[in-house]
């Protein structure tokens, strides 16, 4: 009996420290934006809006989380539009060494982004006079998700039954039409999980736009924090926790707004 | 509506599989055509090809007046119910009964309109607004039926129409799917692996076997004469008996029984050829007492199919089955005599029909 009360005591012990782990940063980024002399620690706030008219103060915070919101959702575009595309030409035109093709492509992927290929990306960005340059980095980085993102989203149109889209094909309907009518309404759900996948990934991606964006007015909210310095040296506690509470609460309601509309669920209806 | 012909069809896998061998079938204007056969037959490839989801690799399809062998499906002027019905599961009702003619770019109105008429004939009225997923089977298949109603095409091709369907929703489905296809006059060909299906409902049917049509007829024609021992051995919701025989000047020697040959065989036959004899167990007649050209033997099983049995009896080692009338049935272990019908009894001879 002893035992067991022992071991449960400790069970819990565990995971109020895992828990603590996690949750005390989070409560440090809520709290220490109203602070008006923030440290380390978690303390009750005087809800001062001071540190937050220091952030609008600042001439690139704001601006960076525009760019921020350029550079993700232009990506995320990008890359639900070329992998919707290509994985329904992979998932429905029988193609000799098809799966091949897409685990080759899965494992590039890794590279591509990795650090690996930092220095002959950042050469090519140089040659084709993409450096410096926003849509530049959009492709870059549309090209290190497509890979991945094609392989979800033909997951997505695999299950899908070809007899929609032969149906809508003896009713007339031209390919276009098929795509429009019938396909990208059955895999929306596919569609907003790879547009928000992407987002999320550009959102906190620093090594691209750091090395490939050197005009400080382009950079996105990922670089900017590691800007966020007093005159001293020292890491600017205010502007850090505020700035970071503003770069993730976009985020976060993202989550949230596309979890509500789509919930992933499928309305299909047919017994088979 | 129109006739559809069929010109020595031909379709062929890559890897060298022939679903179709060079078919030739003409269903005219107005008639509910079957395809029936076992799974694997090519049936399903046949429809397929006639619609146009499949590309002939050599012959001709013919559709009115029209050869669209090399024609897109949407440009052959038919209407295809597939065995899921395949209805989009993100549009209401009225909008899967209005595609056809959104893909027609008739205005939005007139498409509501048509979809409520058409709904409204197949007792739709009060489901418009519903989703497939929120729909029984059964209505389900009347949305498909509407939608294809709605195109006002040339012919109907239904893939497997009632294979989704409980049983008991299935019979019901049956005599609406006959009497409705009556009454537009549409060229219908459906496809179907079940032999009662086809029978029940089709005004002529193809019975195909391996890519090749082994019969073509009435179901009546195809029930009581059977062309071949594969479409005796399939037609039928109890077997036919086959029985190995040799011919004996006037009689045939089959299960060590003497028996006449029956009537559409008689002089057909030479002496002493190999045939198999053939007679359905609603063709016999089951008696205790031994009788005349009666096949005599033991009892093995009794099966009950509701209002009759079918008895199943051990003649010399061969099996012969023979349908009883319910309050007559044997016990098992009975010595039991089982008489073919002269008139219904058929021979085959290397397994065509003589």
């Amino acid at each position: 009996m002893t035992r067991f009360v022992l071991g449960r005591i400790g069970f819990y012990t565990l995971i109020a420290v895992l828990l603590a782990f996690f949750t005390i940063p989070l409560l440090w980024l809520v709290t220490a934006p109203f602070t008006s002399n923030p440290t380390y620690e978690v303390k009750v706030p005087d809800f001062t809006l001071e540190n937050f008219q220091a952030v609008i103060d600042h001439p690139y915070a704001l601006p960076s989380l525009w760019n921020s919101v350029v550079l993700s959702v232009g990506t995320a575009l990008l890359v639900v539009l070329l992998a919707a595309l290509a994985a329904y030409a992979l998932s429905r035109v029988r193609l000799p060494g098809r799966d091949a093709l897409l685990y080759a492509l899965l494992l590039l992927s890794s590279i591509i982004t990795g650090t690996a290929a930092m220095v002959p990306l950042f050469q090519l960005a140089v040659e084709l006079n993409l450096i410096d340059s926003q849509f530049g980095l959009i492709l870059i980085l549309t090209g290190g998700l497509l890979p991945a993102a094609i392989f979800m989203m033909k997951d997505f149109m695999d299950s899908t039954p070809k007899s929609y889209e032969e149906s809508a094909r003896v009713f007339g309907a031209s390919p276009l039409q098929i795509v429009r009518h019938v396909v990208v309404p059955l895999v929306r759900p596919g569609l907003a999980t790879i547009g928000v996948w992407a987002v999320a990934n550009v959102w906190g991606n620093f090594l691209m736009p750091y090395l490939l964006l050197s005009d400080v007015e382009k950079q996105p909210a990922a670089v900017i924090t590691y800007t966020l310095y007093t005159e001293g040296g020292q890491a600017n506690l205010k502007m850090l926790s505020t700035f970071g509470l503003l770069y993730s609460v976009p985020v976060v309601l993202m989550y949230l707004f596309v979890s509500k509309k789509y919930g992933f669920r499928f309305h299909g209806g047919i017994k088979r | 509506m129109a006739a559809i012909e069929l010109r020595a069809l031909t379709k062929v896998y890559p890897g060298g599989v022939k679903a179709l061998d060079a078919l030739d079938l003409t269903i005219p204007e107005g008639e509910f055509f079957a395809l029936l056969g076992p799974s694997g037959c090519g049936k399903t490839t046949l429809l397929r090809t006639i619609a146009g989801l499949e590309t002939a690799t050599g012959g001709a399809v013919v559709i009115g007046d029209r050869d669209v062998t090399n024609l897109q499906p949407g440009a052959r002027d038919i209407a295809m119910v597939f065995q899921d019905y395949a209805l989009f599961p993100h549009m209401d009702v009225t909008d899967n009964i209005g595609y056809p003619l959104r893909i027609k770019k008739v205005a939005k109105p007139a498409r509501r309109e048509k979809a409520a008429e058409v709904g409204a004939r197949l007792g739709l009225d009060h489901l418009m607004d519903r989703r497939p997923g929120q729909l029984s089977g059964g209505q389900q298949q009347r949305v498909a039926l509407a939608r294809v109603m709605a195109t006002q095409a040339q012919a109907f091709l239904f893939d497997e129409p009632l294979s989704n369907l409980d049983a008991r929703l299935r019979l019901e489905a049956r005599t609406f799917l006959k009497k409705l296809q009556r009454e537009l006059g549409v060229t219908t060909v459906f496809v179907t692996h079940d032999q009662a299906e086809a029978l029940a409902m089709a005004d002529r049917m193809a019975v195909m076997e391996a890519g090749h049509i082994r019969q073509i007829g009435t179901p009546a024609e195809v029930f009581q004469r059977p062309a071949n021992t594969f479409v005796a051995s399939f037609i039928g919701s109890t077997p036919m008996n086959l029985l190995d025989g040799v011919v004996r000047g006037d009689t045939l020697e089959v299960a060590g029984h003497s028996v006449a040959v029956p009537t559409s065989a008689k002089g057909r036959v030479p002496d002493g050829a190999e045939i198999v004899y053939g007679v359905r167990p609603e063709y016999m007649t089951y008696a205790a007492e031994p009788a005349e050209g009666a096949f005599g033997g033991k009892v093995a099983i009794v099966e009950n199919l509701g209002a009759t049995h079918l008895v199943t009896l051990d003649v010399n080692d061969v099996t012969v089955q023979a349908i009883v009338p319910e309050g007559s049935e044997p016990a098992i272990g009975d010595d039991g005599y089982a008489l073919p019908r002269h008139d219904r009894a058929l021979v085959y001879r290397n397994g065509e029909l003589v």
